[in-house]
């Protein structure tokens, strides 16, 4: 679900806003908080992504979240010229990323940094733009992204 | 037991497409419908089975109302975007083959300019099938599907050399086909000048990589075989038909392999039912929501190994007269989109011998594929009878 903002205090027209249902509301919680979290498997420890109601694994219906570290490498990406919708307006040309998350699950967010490759090393943050939190990778190199 | 030849594609029907049509979608599709019928030799009131493509139009029950049915005894929804009317074709081979019932209407229409929010951007928005995107993806700005399908199509390319030049084959051949199609909507011929001249859209697709946005009504009617012999037309039977999911069909992103397709899973089952391969086929009608979809298609097809489609291609075989004929109608790229149903008319014409100036000559054996949502896939193997 999204609903588009109208109560921002941004002359710009407003960006879709993300409905959280109640499975994944903790996930825009942590993100409010600057923080991703990764939904994982009570009985089986698999973690999965995006939030769904059973482990494919198992088929638990037995949840909780897991703090991610945010750090990747990249798997594709896109450059966005095209205005799809005018809260985009003033952003175009915008990069997307998608990631290999080292949890094992990927993540698509927004690309800040200089010229692409698979497997360049990234990590992940959100951000709040206006009040709404927004996915930003952008360029790492740790002993821990390797 | 299977469907191999258990059904035949009876009769075909389409509006003119265009763009900014006064007709609702509901009134293009019934124009359609009534075509198809029509061509088939029978009468409104004889269609028993009803499978509308997408939830945009009129439902079976609008049929039942408008044509007068007495007794529909099948209908079914098909909820997966441009896979739906290939997908459609299995659904109804099975239900006529079973004897559930006799003439099935498979029927698609659509008005995108008449609703205030329908680009493509904000209309899948409202699909339950995106329901990931929607919430995990739009609102960081991937909101339409070339910015969903880019992706793909750069790992494709990174991995494998596809280039731009191999994009631009696809939309130079598809063109070149809708030039000898008195309804096709782009009527003028395009160079690979023009293509990489075209504005960017979502990097690596340029504008001449993405299909139309058009109104327009399609529609087929599947019979059972045996009693396809008595209706109007030469039967064009379908010899192999299946349908495919890809592993996490609602969000390329979390896809193990991102360039993977339900076609890879399905294409065998149908080529196994056919009894025949590849390189039996006379033309191909392959869905085309962007260029790049035709070449990872040739490849989960099996006519050329993965990530061999972009220079498989190169050599023209795709264009007129080529070894390969593909989208002889101008598919999605340069006819109309109707969601691909055009393309099922399409191979139906020409098995028929009735495609005029993009007749190929000879044509006895073609398949064509839907791809809907984001990765589901279809096949039909149709033959003339």
């Amino acid at each position: 679900m999204v609903h588009t903002s109208t109560d921002l205090p941004s002359p710009m027209p407003a960006k879709p806003v993300p409905v959280p249902s109640a499975l994944t509301q903790p996930y825009w919680d942590a993100a409010q908080r600057g923080q991703l979290v990764l939904q994982q498997c009570s009985a089986c420890a698999t973690i999965r992504h995006y939030p769904r109601l059973l482990c494919a694994q198992c088929h638990s219906s037995e949840a909780h979240w897991t703090p991610a570290s945010g750090l990747g490498h990249i798997h594709s990406w896109t450059v966005c010229h095209h205005v799809f919708h005018p809260g985009f307006a003033a952003d175009v040309p915008y990069v997307l990323v998608t990631v290999d998350l080292q949890e094992g699950v990927r993540a698509l967010g927004r690309w800040r940094g200089g010229p692409l490759a698979i497997g360049l090393p990234v990590r992940g943050r959100f951000e709040l733009a206006g009040n709404l939190p927004e996915l930003v990778f952008s360029f790492e190199t740790t002993p821990n992204n390797s | 037991m299977t469907l191999k030849d258990k059904a035949c594609v009876t009769g075909i029907g389409e509006t003119v497409y265009m763009r900014g049509s006064t007709s609702s979608a509901f009134e293009l599709q019934l124009q359609a419908s009534l075509a198809a019928i029509a061509d088939a030799g029978l009468k409104p009131a004889q269609i028993d089975g009803v499978i509308p493509i997408g939830i945009v139009s009129g439902t079976a029950d609008d049929f039942i109302d408008n044509f007068g049915i007495p007794d529909l005894k099948f209908s079914t929804l098909v909820p997966h975007g441009g896979a739906s009317p290939v997908m459609a074709l299995q659904s109804a081979a099975a239900a006529v083959a079973a004897g559930v019932c006799s003439h099935v209407l498979i029927t698609f229409g659509r008005n995108v300019t008449a609703a205030a929010l329908t680009r493509a951007g904000a209309r899948i928005h409202t699909m339950p099938a995106f329901h990931f995107v929607t919430e995990f993806e739009y609102p960081f700005g991937a909101i339409a599907p070339a910015q969903l399908y880019a992706p793909m199509a750069r790992r494709h390319m990174e991995l494998y050399g596809t280039t731009e030049a191999h994009f631009a084959e696809v939309a130079i051949a598809c063109r070149e086909h809708a030039l000898r199609n008195s309804n096709a909507l782009m009527k003028k011929p395009i160079t690979l000048e023009d293509h990489h001249r075209s504005r960017m859209i979502a990097d690596p697709f340029r504008l001449l990589d993405c299909s139309l946005e058009s109104d327009g009504g399609a529609a087929i009617v599947v019979s059972a075989a045996d009693q396809a012999a008595d209706l109007r037309q030469r039967r064009v039977y379908i010899s192999g038909v299946a349908e495919g999911h890809p592993d996490s069909p609602g969000a390329i992103t979390q896809r193990p392999d991102m360039t993977s397709l339900g076609l890879a899973k399905c294409a065998p089952r149908a080529f196994q039912m056919a009894g025949v391969t590849p390189q039996d086929m006379d033309l191909l009608e392959i869905y085309d929501c962007f260029t790049y979809a035709v070449i990872r298609q040739l490849e989960d097809l099996g006519f050329c190994a993965k990530g061999e489609g972009g220079p498989f291609i190169a050599d023209g075989r795709l264009r007129p007269g080529g070894a390969l004929p593909t989208n002889t109608h101008g598919g999605l790229l340069s006819q109309a989109h109707v969601w691909g149903l055009n393309h099922v008319v399409e191979l139906t014409r020409q098995l028929r011998g009735q495609a005029g100036l993009a007749q190929v000559p000879g044509a006895e054996l073609g398949l064509v594929t839907g791809y809907g949502d984001m990765g589901d896939g279809a096949v039909a193997i149709l033959r003339r009878g």
